[in-house]
């Protein structure tokens, strides 16, 4: 008799919470609908109705899409070119430079360690948009304002992808390194032909919270892009967020496209995005 | 964790090694973490030092500045910056009234052996993450317009209430910011949670059964207490998110909303910094902001006991 009630509300438990998770499963990728659906409808319904529950066939077309690929007014080519190239960049120096001093900070035990150790943990806590004023003056000096180089240098060695790959590195087997020395291999060497290997997993994570954050970020390049052909599609698209113009037919599409390729990196790899957040972050 | 380093020169090795630097253990690490001193010297410190002058300077050219003492200091006494700091902070509190329980209790569902769907459901959870600021922005404000037939009012107007014009009135702002906060960072919290959740050993929860616990029991004397680092690690990172927000306000209201809408701290600056070419009393903004965040997590830091478990 036990047996059957615990197995009957299991199973109330069971449907409860599949209930509840797809509830807030809808709530998660609704948006994704919405903007899908109203990507196709001219910028004039936009404008007169908002994003709304309406499906309209008659009045919806791929027309937008083309305008925003097409259209000789678009700059969304450049957008998407300047977004791609920036992300690359960003993130291979910082993956090439952040797992060298994490690395570094983990295995070698060298005087200042400590101290250095300490300075990236604090650093972690300041906000980077109290330093924009200050930056944005260096880089009009260093003449790097309106440069792919200015977007990505001050914030390519961030402290949390050195703790990243430190918490990371702390585990790896110490006994390499000295069968590396004995064999007659550089420290580098030891790094490069060693240890980096065996951090893969690690860079695996790391390359796509990378690739996200710079993919996504607003504020820095709002401030050093300058020229409408520079700027990244998130900036590009709150430029097209103005109370007049007729803007509202490349917004939808625009923002739907600017998701895609972070999507496919996503559902391609979506271990790896969550192992990277938790990762020594939390043990702490 | 300082200590848990190993130490790797306890064993000297006697064999032929070239005296070259790249073969020094001594040297070598200073070249492994130099891009970061490089960086935190010249991006960091440098930056930091700078806006501190600054903001004991009146700007007006690159090359013309004058010492003014607490003048900026003095001059945060306005209706503007006491708005801001307000957005801030409710925007700060309530992203922590909604996204510290709702992704705690989402996480134990989701930890839960009785689910179904486990990792199916925890990546359509974490997928507005993947989306920018603004883009997921762009849907939230065109959600929220004042028209009858949005999104939202067309939601309200189901319940008899409404049209809002939600845009135009600072009651709804803080609402739609914080909308557009929990929607995109939900998963994420979730996730932390679970990882959480997973360091919980079983056994815990089964001798708290034969002992007669039932599952509000175990949920509030043993999962909440074995959760503390995460809360703490959630808790930090929202304080310094919330008072550093300002994009989600930029996609809505642009940088300079009428009324001061939605105007953030680093909105402010970004104001008084970028549109009124004001660097001193932006510079005055930033370190004040850097401030609230400090200390703001010193105090939660040390409520949570965390600088007494470090000295044990």
């Amino acid at each position: 008799m036990k047996m059957k009630s615990t197995r009957k509300k299991n199973r109330i438990i069971t449907i409860t919470n599949l209930i509840i998770l797809s509830l807030f499963s809808v709530i998660a990728l609704a948006p994704f609908y919405f903007m899908f659906v109203s990507s196709f409808k001219p910028g004039e319904e936009l404008l007169r109705n908002g994003i709304n529950v309406n499906i309209q066939p008659q009045i919806m077309s791929i027309k937008n899409y083309v305008l925003l690929f097409t259209d000789e007014s678009s700059l969304y080519l450049h957008w998407y070119k300047n977004s791609i190239i920036i992300t690359l960049l960003h993130t291979v120096l910082a993956l090439f430079l952040t797992s060298m001093v994490g690395y570094g900070l983990a295995v070698y035990n060298f005087k200042g360690r400590n101290l250095i150790f300490t300075v990236v943990l604090v650093v972690m806590m300041i906000p980077i948009e109290i330093l924009i004023l200050p930056l944005y003056k260096l880089m009009v000096s260093l003449k790097l304002i309106n440069t792919y180089f200015g977007v990505v240098l001050p914030f390519v060695v961030s402290p949390f992808a050195v703790f990243f790959f430190r918490q990371y590195a702390v585990g790896l087997p110490k006994d390499y390194l000295d069968a590396g020395r004995i064999d007659g291999c550089s420290e580098f060497g030891i790094y490069f032909r060693i240890m980096m290997p065996l951090m893969l997993p690690a860079f695996g994570a790391m390359v796509i919270l990378q690739a996200m954050s710079s993919w996504n970020s607003f504020i820095w390049p709002l401030i050093v892009l300058r020229t409408n052909e520079m700027l990244t599609i998130p900036i590009g698209l709150a430029s097209l967020i103005t109370p007049y113009g007729n803007n509202y037919d490349m917004l939808m599409p625009g923002a739907v496209m600017s998701i895609v390729p972070i999507l496919i990196i996503f559902l391609l790899n979506q271990k790896a995005f969550i192992s990277g957040l938790t990762v020594g972050g939390v043990k702490g | 964790m300082l200590s848990s380093v190993p130490q790797t020169d306890t064993i000297t090795i006697k064999y032929n090694r070239k005296k070259n630097i790249f073969y020094s253990d001594k040297v070598v690490p200073y070249i492994f973490v130099l891009p970061f001193i490089i960086s935190f010297l010249t991006f960091y410190l440098y930056s930091i030092i700078s806006t501190i002058m600054m903001s004991f300077q009146t700007i007006s050219g690159l090359n013309d500045v004058e010492f003014v003492g607490l003048k900026n200091y003095m001059n945060l006494n306005n209706p503007h910056f006491f708005n801001a700091l307000t957005v801030s902070a409710k925007y700060t509190f309530f992203t922590l009234l909604v996204l510290i329980p709702l992704p705690m209790l989402l996480a134990v569902v989701l930890n839960s052996k009785m689910t179904i769907g486990r990792n199916f459901f925890r990546s359509t959870l974490f997928i507005p993450a993947l989306t920018s600021v603004i883009v997921a922005g762009i849907f939230f404000r065109y959600s929220f317009g004042e028209q009858e037939t949005t999104l939202a009012n067309a939601i309200i107007k189901s319940f008899g209430i409404g049209p809002i014009v939600w845009l135009q009135s600072k009651s709804t702002a803080i609402f739609i910011l914080v909308v557009l906060a929990t929607w995109r960072w939900l998963g994420v919290n979730i996730v932390y949670f679970l990882s959480g959740l997973q360091g919980i050993s079983s056994e815990l929860y089964e001798s708290a059964e034969i002992d007669g616990a039932n599952t509000i029991d175990k949920f509030f004397k043993i999962t909440i207490p074995c959760l503390k680092p995460v809360i703490i690690y959630v808790v930090t990172i929202s304080v310094y998110a919330g008072f550093a927000m300002f994009a989600e306000s930029f996609a809505y209201w642009r940088s300079t909303p009428p009324g001061d809408i939605g105007l953030t701290l680093v909105g402010y600056i970004y104001q008084e910094g970028f549109n009124n070419n004001d660097l001193g009393f932006a510079s005055a903004i930033g370190i004040t902001l850097l401030a609230i965040v400090f200390v703001l997590n010193l105090i939660q830091l040390t409520l949570f006991g965390f600088f007494k478990k470090e000295s044990d």
